[in-house]
């Protein structure tokens, strides 16, 4: 235990402002995998690697002397063609089945993912630098990398466009019906099929747009998606199905409490400090439940 | 016609059992002494897995070419058989085993990283294989009792410990306070161990000693406190990741601080990605091609680099060059054994004492190099920081330039 975070005040502003722009970040991931989860129930293992390939595209612009910031233009819409492809080839096999089969239909994606682009772009660590530099606050006792504020904002802008789309677009519309009763919608004339393929695009794109995001402000590596997978699965646990805003709040939340547990625990318990605060609330949520269906009783 | 069937299937599966059996006492074919090597070709390791393995082809060409080795007055040449382990220590643990007990390969070569080392080890101990090592230098190899595993290279233990020394010589010879994290896995840790003992022996005090996790891509929290409890040296260890991360960061959350030691700077190829912000990092190298040691085969390690660039295009790590030394010292086993029997081979490899471009090789009981130090070398940049370039500045005898100490400030840069 270490209390240095709470003796010093700029250190707690530090963690503080870290979390939020790493939450956000994290939930815009976890944006993604609530919007397929909840249409398509299906939970995405490969999420991970979605994200880590629109990352390389974003290297390989960097690479080829783009700046990689316009990485988060350019791997949307590369990765909703490939989100797409991945639906018309898999997905659409195991949209219907139960949720064990989805598991291990992308369990297997993800792999296939984490070898290709071992095989393809080999296994160095690399990153794209964007040389945005840094905002140092309070006389140079608080800093943020630049690369971090772009993100959040980044992350925040996507995240309300995706909103309000679902709210006015006909596309949207027809997402959030086939979401509520995929059977009703479809007698109603909604193509749920074309509905699918859209979302689980959409939520190829957004996973584009972060890893173009990660390789500015982290690492890039063939396999280190499934670190993102299990914190956007935690964010959505947490945040529960179909809650948007939950997901942003859970998200930064979450970052938050990463942060702090890493000052307070050590870095060792990062990671585990974010599984016991899953667990934890995952007890919790079951107790409510079980006190509501004994009164439903 | 039944039974012409059957003695037909019987005739051929003798003769696949025969040709089987041929295979099976590959040790030494004709003029070809058969080496065996589970290497990491595909996986997370595949590029180290790489090196390692232009770094044997390398040294088995050379020596093929340079008249081979010279057994009981005939001349023998190498030959090695690869496996792709997958970057698994389980594959590379079973391929060791079909290697040896199938392919009937009697003399090993290592794999890439001391997790897979550890993995294979037990199996060529079980068969009394001998194995020549150049890439696992977690100290738990050597302090198991083997008797047939050596290895080329430094102990991990011994990566960092003279930064230590060289920061209490910087702060004239008073005790210093470090700020330290390591990757929680066997190498880095054996490298903290390293640490603690040299902050034993010179007084000095940990003030920060963080464990960082194996999906690590964020340290900011670490370098936050770094900056609020100012240390005299930071030392980062945790794979070609750890040390992209640690300078991207410092970089961006300008922490200053007067020594930046770190592992695996040239494998991460630091200079190249990160330009200027990985000006003045200290790192600690098995090896480096500025290094005046001397051999019949390669020349000396500026020779050997040009003639590594000329084969496979770049510029060689230590990864490989180490690998390229396991070569030279079977050769020389194999000579001085006279003999291809594994005892014999295993003593005469025990009884090493040699000098490769790679540097001095004598082993120790546990297995391990002892008569080779490591080098440090500081990251030095041009002024635009267009061209970065790596310079030995520890130990002394070996240094090509002079240790900038303590690292000027971010707002200086």
């Amino acid at each position: 235990m270490d209390f240095l975070i709470f003796q010093v005040p700029m250190l707690t502003l530090q963690a503080t402002l870290d979390g939020l722009l790493l939450g956000i970040l994290f939930a815009l991931i976890a944006y993604g995998m609530a919007l397929q989860w909840g249409v398509m129930n299906i939970i995405n293992i490969a999420q991970g690697d979605l994200v880590i390939l629109g990352g390389y595209i974003a290297y390989f612009m960097y690479l080829s002397g783009i700046h990689p910031a316009w990485g988060i233009i350019v791997c949307p819409i590369v990765m909703y063609f490939v989100g797409v492809g991945i639906y018309k080839t898999v997905i659409n096999k195991v949209v219907d089945r139960d949720l064990f089969i989805s598991i291990l239909a992308t369990f297997g994606i993800s792999i296939l993912m984490m070898q290709l682009m071992n095989f393809a772009f080999g296994a160095d660590v690399v990153l794209a630098n964007s040389e945005f530099g840094t905002t140092m606050l309070f006389n140079n006792s608080v800093t943020l990398p630049n690369s971090k504020i772009f993100s959040a904002v980044v992350s925040i802008v996507f995240a309300i466009c995706l909103v309000l789309y679902m709210k006015k677009s006909k596309l949207g519309r027809a997402i959030r019906a086939t979401a509520q009763n995929a059977r009703a919608a479809k007698i109603l004339g909604v193509d749920t099929e074309k509905v699918y393929a859209a979302t689980f695009g959409i939520n190829a794109a957004l996973c584009g747009v972060a890893g173009a995001l990660i390789a500015i402000t982290f690492t890039i590596h063939p396999y280190m998606g499934l670190p993102y997978t299990i914190r956007s699965f935690m964010i959505v646990i947490v945040a529960g199905l179909g809650n948007l805003p939950g997901v942003a709040m859970s998200g930064m939340g979450l970052g938050v409490f990463e942060e702090f547990a890493d000052y307070i625990l050590g870095t060792e318990f990062r990671i585990g400090s974010v599984f016991l605060l899953l667990v934890l609330i995952l007890v919790y949520r079951r107790f409510k439940l079980s006190r509501k269906r004994e009164y439903l009783k | 016609m039944k039974i012409t069937k059957i003695i037909l299937s019987f005739v051929s599966a003798v003769a696949i059992l025969l040709s089987s059996s041929a295979i099976s006492f590959a040790k030494v074919v004709g003029d070809k002494i058969i080496l065996g090597s589970a290497i990491s070709l595909t996986g997370k390791y595949s590029s180290n897995g790489v090196h390692t393995q232009n770094g044997y082809n390398m040294a088995v060409d050379r020596i093929n070419s340079m008249g081979g080795v010279k057994v009981g007055g005939k001349t023998y040449k190498f030959e090695i058989i690869y496996y792709d382990d997958e970057s698994n220590p389980k594959r590379a643990a079973q391929l060791a085993e079909r290697l040896i007990s199938q392919d009937g390969v009697e003399y090993m070569l290592g794999p890439y990283s001391s997790g897979l080392t550890k993995a294979i080890a037990p199996v060529t101990e079980k068969y009394g294989v001998p194995m020549v090592e150049a890439n696992g230098a977690s100290r738990s190899l050597f302090t198991k009792g083997y008797k047939y595993l050596f290895a080329v290279l430094a102990p991990a233990n011994l990566y960092l410990d003279v930064a230590i020394d060289l920061a209490v010589e910087k702060n004239g010879g008073k005790p210093v306070k470090i700020a330290q994290a390591f990757e929680q896995d066997a190498f880095s840790q054996d490298v903290r161990l390293g640490i603690l003992e040299a902050a034993e022996r010179t007084g000095s005090k940990i003030i920060i000693d963080d464990k960082l996790p194996k999906e690590l891509n964020d340290m900011a929290a670490t370098l936050a406190k770094v900056k609020a409890v100012k240390p005299d040296v930071l030392v980062v260890s945790g794979h070609t990741k750890g040390a992209l991360t640690a300078v991207r960061q410092i970089a961006e959350m300008k922490v200053d601080v007067p020594m930046l030691a770190m592992t695996h700077c040239d494998a991460a190829k630091l200079s190249k990605q990160h330009g200027k912000n990985s000006e003045f990092a200290l790192c600690a190298s098995q090896w480096h091609k500025t290094l005046t040691y001397k051999d019949d085969f390669f020349g000396n390690g500026m020779k050997y680099a040009a003639d590594f660039d000329k084969e496979f295009g770049y510029d060689p790590p230590y990864q490989a060059a180490e690998s390229s030394a396991a070569l030279l010292v079977f050769k020389d086993a194999f000579e001085r054994a006279g003999s291809f029997d594994k005892k014999k081979v295993r003593d005469a490899l025990a009884a090493t004492n040699m000098q490769t471009f790679y540097g001095n090789i004598k082993f120790a009981e546990g297995g391990q190099n002892v008569d080779k130090p490591m080098v440090l070398f500081q990251v030095m940049c041009n002024d635009d920081g267009s061209k970065c370039e790596n310079k030995v500045v520890a130990p002394t005898k070996w240094a090509s330039a002079e240790l900038i100490h303590p690292i000027p400030s971010w707002s200086s840069r």
